[in-house]
């Protein structure tokens, strides 16, 4: 059993824990994933670490209640208990050689791109970030952004805050400014990402994606995880996002299957989270 | 009296009753049945069954003991050589190792041995209650990687020496294979887990959500105070076909669907995580695994299941009984077929359309037998210009394993074959000092009882090597 240490609502839709889990708090670095069950009958899903305490041998997660699990989990509070947490897990985002970066977040991805850029900027790198949101209520860490950030854009797409648009608009605006980076580094949904290494490609930086395909065990036995490389030659490769990723050479990712392959099972999903919404409140 | 010719039958549930529930399908012999079985063994001197055994159960003595309605003392002798004898009664292939050297097999049906032992098991599990004792610690501590087959059997030995050993598992659940993978119909989740519990009142200290090579590396578990470590981390990523369609939905590797089932418990209406149930199903491949998704699909509501397999019957590398099992079950066998492409719905009208992406059929191509290949078994050929499409909805890839990368990445040092195998020499040693291995991830998939000799030829090793 793993102790919730901490538990603060970021948004509405977004809580962030702090889970003693000391094994995992020595060894995480930015990019890589935990696994957790919240109880006994619970599924396995993967989050990816939003930073770590080896000293207090915590592990900070930040989750949008999006299904059945993460609304078990947000149900959950300080000083409780969840079942499983193991990690960590993936590969690390890489840094080498790496002296001018831009962070790219969207939404949720924006927990995972934290820790991503934290590291750059330990490393001296110049930071540039660019986080997008919805709408204003559903910003967050836009204060630990901006202590790593040499420069932060925030956007809105419905310009309730800061600046109107998504995250492409002012990476093209850079980009076509004659701003060059050693690499973007996008986190976010599938369709942004998407677009976001569209907007990269005419411009020849490398650009690393993050990937949360559907998993289970999370350490190279499944198969479940598993996402189509388009190499140049355009033969298709087969690799999986938990030992070989979650961060990909962008402009390989066939992100067209990744995102039909994510829908797999949408509506027993929706069913899942109706059931454990109406089992709670009653 | 005369010797019966045929073993005593296996009691079953009737095949239409289990093709629809998860519950054991073999039922297991009473004692009246275990006795009579046990009177079939003529006790002959050279006891060839012995040698048939990977890890070299006294079968003749315990079978004597069952003679005498002593199972207690059956399972007593049973559990000197094994660690895990109700398991290994259910899904060791008996038929290729201790019973096809049974000296009554020359002329009639050999001992059902491996039936006797799950007797034998099985009563001690319901019947006697106190747990072993644990025996005094020698003071050495040894990390076995893996609560599997070979890493149960190697910490279960070298616990009963006195070492004090702890078993590392990476997922929730202890047991490896015998949880996420095998069928609960084949063999009970309590069974592995009552099997887990008895080393652990050994002394085996199992840690669970613990990835060797992850959270804690070979070489950090000796600076940890490990005075040797066993490698037995099993079966990795599953092979794909490569041939089109593979990444449409409703296309599983049979690793994800059985532990959908059998790890997550997916079959049970309770359970959060989802698995694709009902219509057709067509898994490809003829090994125990394919049989045991081909079953699972079935009793998780599918109205057609095939099994599409490249060679005929006679190469079908699945164990005769669970074939039988199969077959009577309903599967249907489509022999001498190979898949070159899967189907899926695409309407061009509508992206947006939630059938798209769904499987919705397979491509196969008709095969016949021409020479032999490397393996000895005859190469199945095309037949050109014979493909076929089969509607399915769902379809899982049966076709094997390659060696998971974990531990080979994270351990100097270490070598692996050509294909990923960890390399050992016939003590179990690999290529690092007092660094062990053993089971599928040394020999690519194979079988619970040798990956279980494997982790008792390594036990024997580690303490030979500890006690100099």
């Amino acid at each position: 059993m793993y102790e919730i240490i901490t538990k603060k609502e970021l948004n509405p839709t977004v809580t962030e824990m702090h889970i003693k889990a000391p094994l995992v708090a020595k060894k995480a670095k930015p990019g890589q994933f935990i696994i957790l069950r919240v109880d006994e009958d619970g599924e396995r899903i993967p989050l990816t670490v939003a930073g770590v305490n080896p000293e207090e041998g915590t592990v900070r997660i930040i989750f949008q209640i999006v299904g059945a699990t993460t609304f078990k989990l947000n149900e959950k509070q300080e000083g409780g208990f969840i079942q499983d947490f193991v990690g960590p897990l993936g590969e690390a985002t890489k840094t080498e050689g790496i002296k001018k970066v831009c962070i790219v977040g969207g939404g949720v991805g924006c927990a995972i791109a934290l820790p991503v850029a934290e590291e750059f900027h330990r490393l001296g790198a110049e930071v540039t970030s660019i986080i997008g949101f919805r709408s204003k209520n559903l910003l967050i860490l836009e204060d630990e952004f901006t202590a790593c950030s040499d420069r932060l854009i925030v956007m809105t797409d419905d310009g309730s805050y800061a600046r109107q648009g998504n995250v492409t608009v002012p990476l093209k605006e850079m980009l076509e400014a004659g701003e060059r980076f050693d690499e973007v580094i996008t986190i976010g949904p599938l369709i942004m990402m998407k677009f976001v290494v569209a907007a990269v490609k005419p411009f020849g930086i490398p650009c690393t994606v993050s990937m949360n395909p559907i998993m289970i065990d999370g350490t190279g036995m499944c198969g479940g995880c598993r996402l189509t490389l388009v190499k140049e030659d355009g033969t298709r490769v087969t690799r999986f996002a938990c030992v070989d990723g979650p961060d990909f050479n962008g402009y390989e990712v066939d992100f067209d299957e990744a995102m039909s392959r994510g829908r797999m099972y949408m509506y027993f999903e929706r069913r899942a989270y109706d059931e454990t919404c109406n089992l709670l409140k009653k | 009296m005369p010797i019966d010719p045929k073993k005593h039958e296996m009691p079953t549930q009737a095949p239409e009753v289990r093709a629809h529930n998860f519950n054991e399908v073999a039922l297991g012999y009473t004692e009246e049945v275990a006795v009579a079985e046990a009177q079939r063994c003529l006790n002959c001197k050279n006891r060839p069954c012995v040698s048939g055994c990977p890890v070299n159960i006294n079968i003749p003595d315990f079978i004597a003991k069952m003679k005498e309605a002593d199972f207690e003392g059956a399972y007593q002798i049973i559990s000197k050589s094994s660690s895990l004898p109700a398991v290994c009664g259910r899904v060791c292939p008996q038929e290729t190792q201790c019973e096809s050297k049974c000296t009554l097999g020359i002329k009639f049906e050999p001992v059902g041995i491996g039936r006797l032992e799950r007797f034998a098991a099985d009563w001690h599990n319901e019947n006697v209650k106190e747990a072993p004792e644990k025996p005094a610690s020698n003071g050495h501590r040894v990390a076995i990687v893996g609560s599997g087959p070979s890493g149960l059997t190697c910490a279960g030995d070298l616990a009963k020496k006195g070492y004090d050993v702890t078993v590392y598992e990476a997922l929730h659940t202890a047991g490896g294979v015998l949880v996420y993978g095998i069928p609960e119909f084949r063999l009970p989740k309590a069974i592995v887990a009552k099997e887990v519990e008895t080393l652990k009142s050994l002394g085996v200290d199992v840690e669970t959500n613990v990835v060797i090579g992850k959270t804690l590396t070979i070489d950090e578990l000796f600076e940890d105070g490990f005075e040797a470590v066993f490698i037995g981390s099993g079966a990795g990523l599953p092979n794909f076909m490569n041939i089109p369609g593979e990444s449409l939905k409703g296309v599983y590797s049979a690793n994800e669907f059985l532990t959908r089932s059998n790890l997550m418990k997916a079959y049970r209406e309770d359970m959060v995580t989802p698995i694709q149930k009902g219509g057709s199903v067509a898994v490809v491949g003829g090994g125990n695994v394919a049989m045991d998704a081909a079953r699972t699909a079935l009793r998780l509501g599918a109205e057609h299941v095939y099994i599409i397999y490249r060679r005929s019957m006679e190469e079908l590398p699945a164990r005769r009984e669970e074939v039988e099992h199969a077959e009577e079950e309903g599967i249907d066998f489509c022999l001498l077929n190979n898949p070159v492409e899967i189907l899926g719905f695409n309407n061009p009208d509508d992206p947006r359309d939630p059938r798209n992406g769904f499987v919705t059929g397979i491509r196969c191509i008709k095969m016949e037998l021409g020479e032999p290949d490397a393996s000895g078994r005859r190469r199945p050929v095309e037949i050109p210009g014979s493909e076929f499409e089969l509607h399915v909805d769902t379809v899982v890839m049966a076709i094997g394993t390659s060696p998971n990368p974990l531990i080979k990445n994270t351990t100097a040092g270490l070598e692996v074959n050509r294909r990923g195998g960890i390399i050992v020499n016939e003590e179990g040693l690999t290529s690092r000092e007092a660094v062990y291995a053993g089971g599928d991830a040394v020999t690519g998939a194979a079988t619970v009882i040798s990956a279980m000799g494997a982790g008792k030829v390594a036990a024997k090793a580690i303490d030979e090597a500890l006690q100099k």
